[in-house]
């Protein structure tokens, strides 16, 4: 306990300079990603639109194609990885510290395979199963679904992982995984019963795109993935707390419970909503926080600030490259963030395999 | 669509393709902007084109929003796997460039309807259309796909039904559905390792196909796409199925 203190205080000035390096790197990340991507957009024609978007002189014609492409792709294309990414990088910080194990991430408490199936189920039964209510919701089926999908999964697990109102970690491990293999069969299932078309639009969901960004979810997801990305990150303490072991947390005055139910339930709704709208987005939520750790030690009122920030500016970045690199055709997000992440993942686990 | 296009003598103004069209051969030199169902709603405004022609089948719906939202110029076309389809895509295409349909539709009617009398005096071949074989269980087309409308035009029965799309096909599925005739793509054909390893499989053991060895080898795009060559792939592939049935002759065609 001594040893975190002096580590807290040690770090004082670091702490000072996550927030702001943070925010430095989102916001450098969104500024690039509205700026560049396939399509050219002149300097005149940002300059005209965001003149038209200030009101100050209306939109020549000629730059139409440019006003479209800043205003109506990529604005609500930054603004989704922002706060998805953000979600994803906090609810990995928050499982690593509940869970006191680096491997863990959000796919841990079930919230990936449940929206996974979810969306699954509404790819391929979509029009026979929800008949009239999937004409009703048309392009909201799919994220309604998931979303739903992620939280039902991670409700079940958490449920499952506590006997007699006490959550062990490790029960709520093994019911993860447990829930994980569940979702897996049944996903396959549906896959049995697809036809080829849903099979690849399966696929490509599984592998995350931002492509389907629209202004219309941008408050949806701002609500459902921020609110509990800032709930988690006033969470810091207790899991500090948690850090120490269970015992000592509630002998510090730490609602152990609570807090374990509260942070689980957090990052599914983080993840759910997040995932619901990009499809599945890997590795973000394991690497992030490990990135933040290593700059900034493992204090949690750093990490947990430093994870969202950092996750939404990769994010921002990984699809920036995503829409670039195979243009005019684009790579799935998903495979960016595992292609960058998996190696580095890699190199992680070898230097600490060293060290303990 | 794109066949159709350049059949309409309009082949100059294709900017870009997607990943499934090959042919003409021409295409192979343009940009490429992946596959039809994943979308790049920025690469496409990049390329600043005049009109987007999409397939009902291009997706997904979520980036095809975006795209009428940034007011792309879109017209999606009909695909249906039949003579009526081919005939609606070419009217619909056509129509989109601002250029006159019709001939090219009736020319292509014609060839297709001279070859329905000598294919139906045919007895139907018993036959199934194996998309996959060098996964486990062969992937076999169903009720609804293109495969299924192809081979039944070309004077077969496809003996595998009671499902839409494409399935894994049971050993004892196949010894039911007892096939004399088996239809696959050249290069899927290659990837199983040839005829013998199909035959061999457990589920067309069973089946009258590993007697009468007829593993019939067809280009998948071109037998299966319906576009201006749909007459020419069903007179192929009924050649194929009936070996000693006297076809027709097709006239020859600046797009074939």
């Amino acid at each position: 306990m001594s040893a975190s203190l002096t580590l807290s205080t040690t770090r004082r000035a670091r702490r000072l300079a996550v927030v702001p390096l943070g925010a430095l790197a989102l916001a450098g990340a969104m500024l690039a990603g509205i700026l560049f991507g396939p399509a050219h957009v002149s300097l005149a024609g940002l300059l005209a639109t965001l003149a038209d978007a200030l009101g100050l002189a209306p939109l020549p014609a000629e730059f139409a194609r440019d006003a479209a492409v800043l205003g109506v792709v990529r604005l609500p294309r930054v603004l989704m990885a922002a706060i998805v990414g953000a979600g994803l990088g906090v609810a990995g910080a928050a499982m690593q510290g509940l869970f006191r194990n680096p491997l863990a991430d959000p796919g841990l408490i079930g919230v990936s395979a449940g929206a996974g199936l979810a969306a699954v189920v509404a790819i391929v039964l979509g029009g026979s199963l929800f008949g009239a209510a999937a004409g009703l919701l048309g392009l909201w089926l799919l994220p309604l679904a998931a979303f739903v999908g992620g939280l039902a999964a991670t409700l079940l697990m958490a449920r499952l992982g506590s006997v007699g109102g006490v959550t062990s970690v490790a029960t709520l491990l093994l019911a993860g995984v447990a829930v994980n293999a569940l979702a897996g069969a049944l996903t396959g299932m549906m896959i049995f019963m697809a036809d080829d078309r849903q099979v690849r639009d399966i696929t490509f969901w599984t592998l995350g795109s931002l492509a389907g960004s629209r202004w219309a979810q941008v408050p949806v997801v701002a609500v459902l993935v921020g609110l509990p990305t800032l709930a988690l990150c006033a969470l810091a303490r207790p899991l500090n707390a948690l850090m120490l072991g269970e015992a000592e947390a509630f002998h510090l005055g730490t609602r152990v419970e609570a807090v374990k139910r509260l942070a689980v339930v957090l990052a599914a709704i983080a993840v759910a909503a997040g995932v619901a709208f990009t499809g599945l987005i890997g590795f973000l939520g394991l690497v992030v926080p490990h990135l933040v750790r290593l700059g900034f030690g493992s204090d949690h009122r750093l990490v947990l600030p430093g994870a969202a920030l950092l996750g939404g500016a990769l994010l921002v970045l990984a699809d920036l490259a995503a829409r670039s690199l195979a243009a005019p055709a684009e790579l799935p997000v998903g495979v960016v963030t595992a292609l960058l992440g998996a190696p580095f993942f890699l190199w992680l686990l070898r230097r600490r395999g060293g060290t303990r | 669509m794109t066949e159709i296009i350049f059949a309409l003598g309009a082949g100059a103004r294709v900017i870009a393709v997607d990943s499934t069209s090959r042919f003409p051969t021409l295409v192979e030199a343009l940009p490429r902007i992946g596959y039809m169902r994943a979308l790049a709603p920025e690469g496409l405004i990049a390329l600043t084109p005049d009109l987007l022609l999409m397939s009902e089948e291009a997706g997904p719906p979520q980036a095809v929003a975006v795209l009428r939202a940034a007011r792309a110029p879109i017209r999606v076309v009909p695909d249906r796997p039949s003579a009526d389809g081919v005939r609606a895509k070419i009217l619909a295409v056509a129509e989109a460039l601002g250029l006159d349909g019709a001939p090219l539709a009736a020319a292509v009617r014609a060839d297709w309807a001279a070859l329905d009398a000598p294919i139906g005096s045919q007895r139907p071949r018993r036959a199934i259309f194996i998309l996959s074989a060098s996964r486990g269980a062969p992937l076999v087309s169903g009720e609804g796909t293109h495969a299924d409308a192809m081979l039944r035009a070309a004077g077969a029965t496809n003996v595998i039904g009671g499902f839409t799309g494409y399935r894994p096909l049971s050993a004892e599925a196949a010894a039911m559905a007892a096939p004399d005739a088996v239809v696959m793509m050249t290069h899927s054909l290659a990837e199983a390792g040839g005829l013998d390893a199909v035959l061999s499989m457990p589920a067309l053991a069973v089946t009258p196909v590993a007697r009468t060895r007829r593993v019939l080898a067809v280009d998948g795009p071109y037998t299966l796409s319906f576009g201006p060559r749909a007459p020419q792939a069903r007179r192929d592939l009924a050649r194929l199925l009936h070996p000693g049935a006297a076809l027709p002759d097709l006239p020859l065609r600046d797009w074939t």
